[in-house]
């Protein structure tokens, strides 16, 4: 059995067994992803790139393309001037992107490579973008480099070019699937509203298989739509850890709106999201959507003694966490373990988002569960939670099977990464529908281990 | 007008990585550094380093940096273990900003003092990444305070991924390995058919399948670098008779100082393919000059060439004219699969590694028809290209290049340690068959 974990709990401070979290650089070329016909750049040396896409690759199961600086010892020593110089010379020759997003890595930011600087003397062909965000690994985790990158497009292209707003919406989706992206937008286009997504990995990390590679798919959001956002009347901000910095950059640039809420995970957070549309937009709530969460209470209340009283575990990155600890709340469970693996507090420069801790804190007071809530966590830590006080299911990326097999508990994969199983990155948690979807996995996950459990004349057909 | 890019353009940068069999003369150029600005399939010194070392199971194998190496890095081998479990476990300093700017040897003492507390182990691999060479910290002088601390070896592994490439990566690791199987004591070589068995990593337990063979043969096998292996299991190497090499890529280095230090002889072998494995369990037992082995290998290549045949041929008969690409990490893997898929009817159109050396190459040259497209550290483009004009029908690859087959219609097997079924040895020959054909032969075709 894979269990190294002894059960009592000591302080730690010589670092991290089992992260629950990864580095910068992962989570900007994420988001670049999201910018039509964009190739992402590594600025440093190759193993970091090379990790990068590998690990993408394993959770969308799709190509994932970057290039890298390629740095050698030399480079380290003189800087990494002249090998982005060459990289941005070649990366337009050779692949013909129309933005090229550079990221930099613990060894770049070390050595103190002044990247816009670096861009500015640049050769770059009429017409192309080169952007940049700074994505120190030992500073946040993948989610403050998702966030850094968002703001890095903002910083670079959102243009405030008309002097009456547009009745039109950014929607920042927070570090999510193409497949929730999608679904976010499906409620946009169905309340009628106007609106820019960015960034928008749907039609890139989830194209259609048409026997033919595209190294630049269809999706992503465009050139135009990113310089557009700073027409818009409002930005949302889905989720303040990945989504808050850039919604706050583009109010200081471009006098947009900002409104920060959930990553609309569970029925509370989706209708929250609806609301803010509604009261931003003069629309009402289409009887589309309305319906569908008709079905999804009465879903709720058909199924809610499966769910209700049950302990459980959730970590991830916090965003998700803190939405689906809501939900979990709605459904009459007991998260009694909530760890997320991204320091307390977001947004690595500027403004301070996001309070994990506190936020996730307060909902549990609030429904009066008793638990342990932790930022900066491993799962190390987690699983010696899990050990003093059981839980009856785990949520979190496909790492926590470990603790599900050494404990015996039922697992629910949600997050980022999943390794180990295909689909989920097509298939929505968010909005109603995803919400759906996740009763019918966690509801399944322990209807199927009851009847795994269950001694033959406990049994039940009808359950 | 952006001009339209020229693939000439890119060959003219590229030409001296790419031949193609039958029309060049010059030989191929490889370990080199990769373009700047080029989408490689290439890894870091780290990488190397960690893939090498990983399967040593009782290991704490702790990395001094931040986050991201650790992370990436966590139980991706696929290394199966017969005892401990310790080295599936992902150990970080996970440096932060104050590290950086003072220093990291504190957090790192103090991670290794409080590893130890918890895990029971014999040796700890201390890792260096990027950002740890630049700083400067003094892994050697902190991994020796621990070791004097905890009276284990703590072994620090100079892998920062800048100072080279993968290929760099294995060298440190054989340099770890070397700090730890250094006995005391001299010790006694045996005369009797003990062996060490270097570059099997145990994926899929593909080591356990050849000990199986060996010990039929009457060889035991000493050590295994590094598949299944342990800290009691390296300290006894040098009492070894004979070094075997399979992956040579990774391990050369360990048996050319094993036999300067220690006197221990080496050769290559490959268990990948019916004609290799056979032609390796003959190359073992002759060089003991003892018949007796020799009839007992006999008999056994007999019994499993027999047993296999009707299936290899079933196969065989299925799979004859399809055409295969081969992208793989090391030229031994490359080499062996080009016999592999002669074996099963399939010839080999294009060809290429992440960091195969010289000679590795004139032999790839000397084993593919004429007309294959030979090339070292491709990007994605030039797989897709060659792919495209070859008409291949399969690529053998790794996770990155998986998806890329798929969307150009093309089936994939993975050769690489993400794979769940071993590929060694006779069994290893049928499931490669199995795994080639499964994909090749798959009804999603008739959708695309």
């Amino acid at each position: 059995m894979l269990d190294c974990t002894p059960k009592e709990i000591k302080e730690r401070t010589g670092g991290v067994i089992n992260p629950a979290k990864t580095c910068q650089p992962i989570g900007a070329m994420y988001a670049a992803l999201g910018i039509h016909r964009c190739l992402p750049h590594s600025h440093g040396s190759q193993g970091c790139c090379s990790y990068h896409r590998m690990h993408l690759s394993r959770h969308f199961r799709d190509p994932i393309m970057a290039s890298s600086s390629s740095f050698t010892e030399g480079s380290s020593v003189f800087g990494g001037g002249a090998n982005l110089k060459t990289a941005i010379k070649n990366v337009f020759a050779i692949y013909n992107p129309d933005v090229m997003a550079v990221h930099t890595t613990c060894l770049s930011e070390t050595i103190g490579d002044d990247l816009p600087t670096i861009i500015k003397g640049a050769e770059i062909p009429e017409g192309k973008v080169v952007i940049h965000a700074n994505t120190p690994s030992y500073q946040g985790s993948h989610i403050t480099g998702f966030s850094n990158m968002v703001k890095g497009m903002v910083n670079y292209l959102s243009t405030a070019s008309l002097e009456t707003k547009k009745e039109q919406v950014n929607i920042i989706p927070g570090f999510v699937n193409p497949g929730d992206m999608r679904e976010i937008k499906r409620i946009l286009k169905v309340m009628g509203i106007k609106f820019i997504m960015f960034p928008d990995t749907s039609g890139v990390v989830d194209s259609p298989m048409t026997g033919k590679y595209e190294m630049f798919p269809k999706g992503g959001t465009t050139l135009a739509e990113l310089r557009d956002t700073g027409n818009s009347k409002v930005t949302i901000a889905l989720g303040s850890y990945a989504s808050g910095d850039a919604a706050y950059q583009l109010e200081r640039k471009c006098q947009v709106q900002p409104l920060i809420i959930k990553t609309p995970i569970g029925i509370k957070a989706s209708d929250e999201f609806l609301m803010a549309l509604m009261n931003k937009f003069t629309v009402d709530i289409p009887p589309e959507l309305a319906e569908e969460r008709g079905q999804l209470v009465d879903i709720m209340t058909d199924t809610h003694f499966h769910f209700h009283g049950k302990k459980v575990a959730i970590f991830g990155d916090p965003d998700i966490v803190i939405a689906m600890t809501e939900f979990l709340l709605s459904l009459g469970m007991k998260p009694i373990h909530v760890l997320t693996g991204t320091p307390a507090t977001g947004g690595a420069i500027g403004h301070t988002v996001g309070n994990f801790e506190q936020e996730v804190g307060e909902m549990l007071k609030q429904a009066g569960v008793a638990g342990r809530v932790k930022a900066a966590g491993d799962l190390f830590e987690l699983h010696q939670w899990i050990k003093n006080e059981p839980v009856d299911l785990l949520i979190g990326n496909t790492y926590g099977k470990y603790i599900a097999k050494a404990e015996d508990i039922p697992f629910v994969r949600l997050g980022f990464p999943i390794l180990d199983r295909s689909v989920h990155s097509y298939l929505p948690v968010v909005g109603y529908k995803g919400a759906m979807r996740l009763l019918e996995m966690i509801s399944n996950a322990l209807l199927d281990r009851a009847d795994r459990d269950a001694k033959d004349q406990d049994f039940e057909l009808v359950m | 007008m952006q001009k339209p890019i020229l693939w000439e353009d890119i060959i003219l940068d590229r030409a001296a990585s790419i031949a193609t069999k039958g029309k060049q003369k010059n030989k191929i150029r490889c370990d080199t550094d990769s373009v700047a600005g080029a989408v490689s399939q290439r890894a870091c010194v780290y990488c190397g380093a960690r893939v090498v070392l990983n399967p040593v199971t009782d290991a704490i194998h702790l990395v001094h940096g931040p986050i991201g190496c650790a992370s990436y890095t966590w139980d991706i081998r696929g290394s199966l273990s017969s005892g401990a479990e310790l080295y599936r476990n992902s150990f970080s300093t996970d440096l932060k900003e104050q590290d950086v700017i003072f220093g990291g040897e504190k957090r790192l003492a103090r991670a290794i003092d409080e590893l130890v507390k918890k895990h029971p182990a014999k040796v700890v691999f201390v890792y260096s990444t990027c950002i740890v060479g630049v700083i400067g910290d003094d892994l050697e002088a902190v991994c020796k305070a621990a070791a004097s601390r905890h009276n284990i070896e703590v072994i620090p592994v100079q892998s920062s991924g800048f100072i080279g490439n993968k290929a760099a990566g294995y060298r440190a690791a054989c340099d770890a390995l070397l700090r730890l199987i250094k006995p005391n004591k001299p010790m006694k070589r045996t005369k009797k058919p003990v062996i060490n068995y270097l570059g099997d990593f145990n994926l899929a337990g593909e080591l356990w399948i050849i000990e199986d063979y060996l010990k039929q043969m009457g060889v035991t096998v000493n050590v295994a670098f590094t598949g299944d292996s342990s800290y009691q299991r390296l300290k006894k190497t040098t009492s070894a008779a004979l070094n075997i090499i399979q992956c040579a890529g990774s391990m050369m280095y360990l048996a050319q100082q094993l036999k300067e230090q220690y006197g221990i002889p080496y050769f290559n072998v490959s268990f990948l393919g019916l004609q290799d494995t056979s032609d390796s369990l003959r190359k073992i037992a002759a060089y003991f000059q003892d018949e007796q082995m020799q009839a007992r290998a006999e008999a056994l290549i007999k019994r499993e060439t027999e047993r296999i045949m009707p299936e290899l041929a079933w196969y065989r008969e299925k799979l004859k004219g399809k055409k295969a690409a081969i992208y793989v990490g090391g030229g031994f893997k490359a080499i062996s699969l080009i016999k592999q898929f002669k074996e099963i009817g399939i010839d080999v159109v294009m060809i290429g590694t992440q960091t195969g050396r010289r000679e590795e190459y004139e032999t790839i040259n000397e084993l593919v028809n004429e007309g294959t497209v030979i090339l070292d550290d491709a990007s994605p483009s030039e797989l897709e290209k060659f792919m495209t004009e070859k008409g291949t029908h399969l690529l053998v690859g790794g996770v990155k290049e998986r998806p890329l087959a798929y969307k150009l219609g093309i089936a994939f097997i993975d050769h690489s340690h993400d794979r769940k079924h071993p590929l060694s040895g006779f069994v290893g020959a049928v499931n490669l068959a199995k795994e080639v054909y499964a994909t090749l032969c798959s009804p999603v075709w008739n959708y695309l």
